[in-house]
């Protein structure tokens, strides 16, 4: 049997394959496809102290390669997420981590306050979404702003944070290097590129909020090329997502320096594609003789002349 | 029982029965549990196509699935070469669908706009007691007109009056059916607001079939929400997700 657990800041995860927040729910909807016992971990859609409604429809997009969402965080609010979401991932014998956004530091704080003692292994905080106006992403694309958020939010937490980076800036370890000096214990990314679609017959934006984040496997390329910047420059493990559609992709990541992957609009191609994903790293494993998966998790080297 | 599988059919034929109008059979279990109105993923082979399509079933049988869809971009444009014996990957069934126990002694009025006429036949077909169907197209090209025909009182209404009354479903609607006492409605956004306004001030229920860009199709990704007037309650808020709590809406329910 080959080795395929990882730990990050001390929490063990079965292999290293997770969903991505926002593109599987709280595990529900999807577990009538997916065993979700054989996960690394399921990462929740964002929650935030109360409900939101989220942007006007048309909130996806379809590009080469890729889409566009533009969703604005719709969630049922903290109270909801702590009586229905959460007892039902409790059923699993896989890792939760809650995925935490707000519009305020303050916000923020309080879903973590209130997540406190609760099922989550892990908080994922996201100051990267894209698509909503206030807060989210104003934390996430100024280093100093990210180091205030990262530490209020570490002093409140009982369990390890994550923070999610947006690809949406000139030097992204910039912000990996403010959010782990401010406690961080982890981080994710990429988080989707700004994007814009163009309908031409009826010259309106595609989507009703005009921008939407890219995701898919067109970013997967920019998204490799930051997890091993971003691996070069901080110790504290990385999550590592972007376009993961099967093994070969998340071993690039891994490759590349990420503890984890996350597998995110890829579970819309293929509903299975999480378990896919995972038997895909393990057939790599097995055909290249690999016993533990910390073998390759960073091994990517120069090429020789 | 799952409801909702993934599964590999096969198709069976496919015909253009208008213009960049495609009516195509596969072969699938999925046929034995479709009920009038849902819908199914369809997902396209090409790799630059990320997401799967949802389509309306048309007719269902045991073993069978029939889809009426428009090529409407590469993926439908992809689908529309299939020919019979290629493999097909489709999710489903999905969605409510329309009550058709709602009907029962009432005289029921199907009314269906351009590629919203499709589920009228399956719809018609699982219906019991009086009907009419009233069928708007944009020219002569009246695809399914045949079939609806046999299953009730049958109208068309053209947008350039070259078949039936000129004008478009409601105008049929006013014509043909003023006695109507509950209304089944597919199609495009315009018409749908235009039936829950008549509905309104008959006083009449109306059951209305609604459409939106989506990704998963299963309730997960919250792409595919339509605004609700009451808090739904699943996302505590007043949007309901069309793909799991839809398509199919009393039209009181929703703000459109």
């Amino acid at each position: 049997m080959k080795k395929t657990e990882v730990s990050i800041a001390g929490v063990t995860f079965k292999n290293p394959v997770m969903t991505a927040s926002g593109t599987f729910g709280s595990g529900m909807e999807y577990s009538e496809f997916v065993d979700l016992n054989t996960l690394g971990a399921v990462v929740t859609k964002g929650v935030a102290s109360t409900p939101w409604p989220g942007n006007p429809t048309p909130r996806i997009a379809e590009v080469y390669g890729g889409m566009l969402n533009a969703i604005g965080l719709q969630n049922p609010g903290i109270d909801v997420f702590l009586q229905r979401d959460l007892p039902f991932l409790a059923q699993y014998d896989t890792r939760v981590i809650v995925n935490v956004c707000g519009k305020s530091v303050e916000e923020y704080v309080t879903v973590v306050e209130r997540l406190a003692g609760s099922r989550a292994d892990m908080l994922e905080i996201n100051v990267s979404c894209p698509n909503v106006k206030e807060g989210a992403i104003a934390f996430g694309q100024n280093a100093d702003s990210l180091y205030d958020i990262t530490s209020r939010i570490k002093k409140k937490a009982t369990v390890p944070i994550i923070m999610k980076l947006s690809p949406n800036v000139t030097d992204i370890t910039e912000m990996a290097r403010a959010a782990e000096a401010a406690g961080a214990d982890a981080i994710s990314l990429i988080n989707t590129l700004t994007g814009m679609k163009i309908d031409i017959h009826k010259r309106t934006f595609a989507l009703a909020n005009k921008t939407g984040g890219l995701s898919g496997p067109a970013i997967r390329p920019v998204a490799v090329r930051m997890v091993y910047q971003c691996a070069q420059t901080v110790k504290i493990p990385i999550i590592g997502m972007g376009g993961i559609t099967c093994g070969e992709d998340a071993l690039e990541f891994l490759m590349a320096g990420a503890t984890a992957v996350s597998v995110g609009a890829a579970s819309f191609t293929n509903p299975s594609a999480v378990t896919e994903v995972i038997r895909g790293i393990e057939d790599y494993m097995e055909q290249n003789g690999v016993e533990d998966i910390h073998e390759i998790i960073g091994c990517v080297q120069s090429r020789e002349r | 029982m799952k409801q909702k599988k993934k599964v590999t059919g096969r198709v069976i034929s496919q015909n253009e029965i208008a213009p960049d109008i495609f009516d195509m059979w596969i072969e699938t279990g999925l046929g034995a549990q479709a009920r009038p109105g849902q819908f199914v993923m369809v997902y396209p082979k090409a790799e630059s196509t990320l997401l799967p399509r949802p389509i309306s079933i048309c007719e269902a049988e045991q073993t069978r699935l029939r889809m009426v869809y428009r090529v409407a971009g590469k993926g439908t444009r992809e689908f529309s070469a299939y020919q019979a014996g290629e493999e097909i990957a489709v999710m489903g069934t999905l969605g409510n669908g329309f009550p058709v126990e709602e009907a029962v002694g009432r005289h029921a009025v199907l009314l269906g706009g351009g590629i919203g006429i499709p589920p009228l036949v399956q719809l018609a077909k699982a219906l019991p007691g009086e009907k009419t169907i009233l069928a708007g197209y944009r020219d002569d090209r009246l695809f399914l007109k045949e079939e609806l025909a046999k299953l009730g009182d049958f109208h068309a209404a053209t947008e350039d009056g070259s078949v039936g009354i000129r004008g478009n479903v409601l105008d049929a609607l006013r014509a043909y059916a003023p006695d109507g006492e509950i209304l089944y409605a597919c199609g495009p956004m315009p018409m749908l607001r235009a039936v829950k306004a008549y509905a309104q001030e008959k006083g009449i229920p109306a059951y209305l079939s609604l459409e939106e860009r989506m990704a998963c199709g299963i309730g997960a990704c919250l792409g595919c929400v339509c605004r609700t007037v009451r808090r739904d309650g699943h996302s505590h808020v007043n949007n309901a997700r069309i793909c799991t709590e839809g398509p199919v809406f009393e039209a009181g329910e929703v703000d459109i």
